[in-house]
């Protein structure tokens, strides 16, 4: 009888095997991701959509918390057990990743002619022989506003700075929402919504990154500090206790219709339309004066790359190839408004929010955030410190002055063209 | 006569049963151990790990920006650790004096109710006294509000000047069930006739605590002392879940631990760099040997043991 079971035993696991290894014709790929807030999107609308036109290939998305994702991913690609896609942060982490041997080079990869030479600019190596990654999407920083708050105030959206204040005060006059939904728990909030929100429209876009870049400017000059100036006012315009205000009871006040305006980047959009019950609208950063050539921050923000070691390369350039391609920058773009697809082919868009803050890519210059190329490849960091110099000058600990100083003096520690 | 000569035999059993515990400790604690160590000493240069000797530590405490960095993680771990010393401990012995009286009443639920914290994730500690004490949805500010203190109020994890006592006395009211425990089993140790004959001898409540049961407890006390030295500048889950890691505001609530785990994992734009988080981690590792050497040889082989 034992014998017997064993036997059975044995013929049901030849069986069993037999049977995954009719399924194995079917190829699964794995994303590494930060986004854990699109896991919906992705199982819902993009995967079935690349599934029914890509039989044999199945997707499985599998995001991170944001904050965690780098860790997370450096910690699973040195193990060898990371998924064959991998969804790339713009520059010099993914340039680490690439010159590690962790990600693939893209250079034979057909689908990046769809992409334009800035778009690419984030995910290449300094060269620009070999593109790690198919860019995704961009962010455009902005304010959106509360309609109603605005009407309840009777202002009108303000272009200028000048303006900007008056509407601030006038809110905060009236008394019936906090003027400005922002807080420095985090401190990236202050950066990131704050000075590169603000900022290029002071440094002038392109010109004073690159400028920064080349060496010519520093950040003591008035169109590095001015923003912090700025920045500065805006405490009074908090509500109570911002200094432990995190980011999602920003994002919470603002829906719930206390708060009047919101210091945004575009990927709030889809989550604010799906939370906020009343009218909200948008406007480009204020200017200096009336009549200003207007600078937004277009940031490169996410692309995907592929996994040096995976087993499925073949399977794997298919979805990449997929991605560089009209049809997912359509899909993507209207599954995700705030995320402008950085494909050369027009992508009209159906949500309000989304096509307000796109159009302003016709009127203003683009830019990207002032720390992300080169600047922040050294020690100490220069994107880190521009949040903790972000929170303090809200805050009121350092001056707009002292904080230009001490970040001049932390990048010229290691950057050559700044010494 | 024979026997007297022959050996006891080599016990092979012995081998066997210590060899789960060996075999474990020693893949998980004492390699990783050395192997950080061994981290420490190298450094990439050119994509290549090159031994560079103790260069590593020269910058850690020789360059400017690194060394300040890293004293005042270590002053922010110290200031921890006193809050635990000065707070924690006495509370702990306290509540075990008053858990040992024979008066009290239904002890079993005070103290199952005051352990009960310790065994939550630091993670649902973090998030939920963050929202206690949040400025705008926590119960915090509308408490204080009803007993007309509402002033008193400041967001604390949002302050510089608070934020590390803040997390620290959460921190205590997470785990002040453990020397509570730990005292509370000593004292139940004592035996009824010591504290008879002291009844005896006219010395009662207050008196019998510090002189009879206090240098009783002493061996235990000393035993939580080190735990929690050792907890203390082992710190990081609490303040990374409700700080982040970039512990701020403006690195006030920075301890060795969210140091160490910015610096050999990286944050945001910064790359990680394994061979000064290595060496931030030996820093703490020899830190913590100091310490509990300074015990065990400074004190522990002083303090007196009674035996029954």
């Amino acid at each position: 009888m034992k014998r017997n079971s064993l036997k059975l035993m044995l013929l049901a696991s030849t069986i069993m095997g037999a049977a995954t290894a009719t399924h194995a014709a079917d190829v699964t790929l794995t994303i590494e991701s930060w986004r854990n807030d699109d896991l919906a999107i992705w199982q819902e609308k993009i995967i079935p959509a690349f599934e029914a036109d890509n039989p044999g290939i199945k997707i499985k998305f599998t995001p991170s918390a944001p904050a965690e994702y780098n860790a997370v991913l450096n910690s699973k690609l040195e193990a060898g057990s990371a998924g064959d896609l991998i969804t790339c942060r713009p520059f010099d982490t993914s340039l680490a990743l690439y010159n590690n041997g962790h990600l693939a080079s893209l250079a034979d990869l057909e689908g990046m002619s769809n992409f334009s030479a800035v778009a690419k600019s984030a995910w290449i190596t300094d060269d620009g022989s070999h593109p790690f990654c198919v860019p995704m999407a961009s962010v455009i920083h902005g304010f959106i506003y509360n309609a109603e708050a605005l009407e309840d105030a009777g202002v009108k959206v303000p272009t200028t700075e000048a303006e900007f204040f008056a509407a601030l005060d006038a809110i905060k006059a009236k008394g019936n929402y906090i003027p400005m939904s922002m807080g420095t728990a985090d401190q990236w909030e202050a950066a990131t919504m704050g000075y590169n929100n603000i900022g290029p429209n002071y440094w002038k876009g392109e010109e004073g990154r690159n400028a920064l870049i080349a060496g010519t400017q520093k950040l003591t000059d008035e169109g590095w500090v001015a923003p912090y100036r700025a920045l500065a006012k805006w405490k009074d315009y908090l509500g109570d206790g911002f200094e432990a205000q995190s980011y999602p009871d920003s994002q919470n006040l603002f829906t719930l219709g206390r708060a009047a305006i919101y210091p945004a980047g575009s990927w709030e959009i889809s989550g604010f339309n799906a939370n906020a019950s009343f009218k909200m609208g948008a406007f480009i950063p204020p200017v200096q004066n009336a009549g200003d050539e207007c600078h937004i921050s277009d940031h490169t923000d996410i692309a995907i790359g592929m996994n040096a070691k995976t087993e499925n390369a073949a399977a794997a350039k298919t979805f990449l190839n997929w991605v560089a391609s009209s049809e997912f920058a359509k899909i993507y773009a209207n599954a995700l408004p705030g995320f402008f697809p950085l494909s050369s082919a027009p992508v009209a868009l159906e949500d309000p929010l989304a096509q307000e803050f796109i159009s302003w890519r016709s009127k203003c210059k683009s830019t990207i955030r002032s720390t992300y190329q080169i600047l922040s490849r050294g020690t100490p960091n220069l994107e880190t410190e521009t949040w903790n110099a972000s929170a303090q000058v809200i805050k009121g600990a350092e001056t707009p002055e002292a904080a230009g100083k001490r970040l001049q003096d932390g990048l010229a520690s290691w950057y050559k063209p700044q010494q | 006569m024979e026997e007297k000569s022959h050996k006891p035999p080599f016990r092979s059993h012995i081998l066997v049963f210590l060899a789960p515990a060996f075999l474990i400790y020693t893949s998980f604690m004492v390699i990783p151990l050395f192997g950080t160590l061994q981290m420490s000493l190298y450094s990439q240069i050119d994509g290549v790990q090159k031994f560079v000797g103790l260069a590593n530590f020269a910058t850690l405490f020789g360059d400017e920006r690194w060394a300040q960095s890293f004293w005042n993680a270590l002053v922010n771990n110290t200031w921890f650790f006193v809050i635990h010393m000065l707070v924690q401990n006495p509370i702990g012995i306290l509540l075990a004096a008053l858990l040992s009286s024979n008066k009290l009443r239904m002890r079993a639920f005070y103290r199952t109710s005051i352990f009960i914290p310790t065994i939550l994730s630091f993670v649902i500690v973090g998030f939920a006294w963050k929202l206690i004490l949040s400025p705008l949805w926590g119960v915090a500010p509308s408490m204080l509000d009803a007993i007309g203190l509402k002033s008193l109020f400041a967001p604390w994890l949002g302050k510089e000047e608070y934020a590390l006592t803040t997390l620290a006395l959460i921190s205590v009211w997470q785990f002040v069930g453990i020397p509570m425990m730990l005292i509370y089993a000593a004292m139940l140790s004592i035996p009824d006739e010591v504290l008879e004959a002291a009844e005896c001898d006219g010395l009662s409540g207050n008196a019998q605590f510090w002189k009879i049961k206090l240098p009783l407890i002493l061996p235990s006390i000393g035993i939580i002392s080190i735990l929690t030295f050792v907890g203390n500048f082992n710190a990081f889950d609490l303040i990374y879940s409700a700080q982040g890691a970039l512990a701020g505001p403006n690195y006030s609530t920075d301890v060795l631990g969210t140091f160490m785990f910015r610096t050999f994992f990286g944050f945001q734009l910064q790359l990680g760099d394994p061979n000064m988080g290595s060496a931030i981690a030996s820093a703490m590792f020899f830190i913590i040997l100091c310490g509990v050497s300074i015990y065990l040889f400074g004190i522990q082989t002083r303090l007196r043991r009674y035996q029954f």
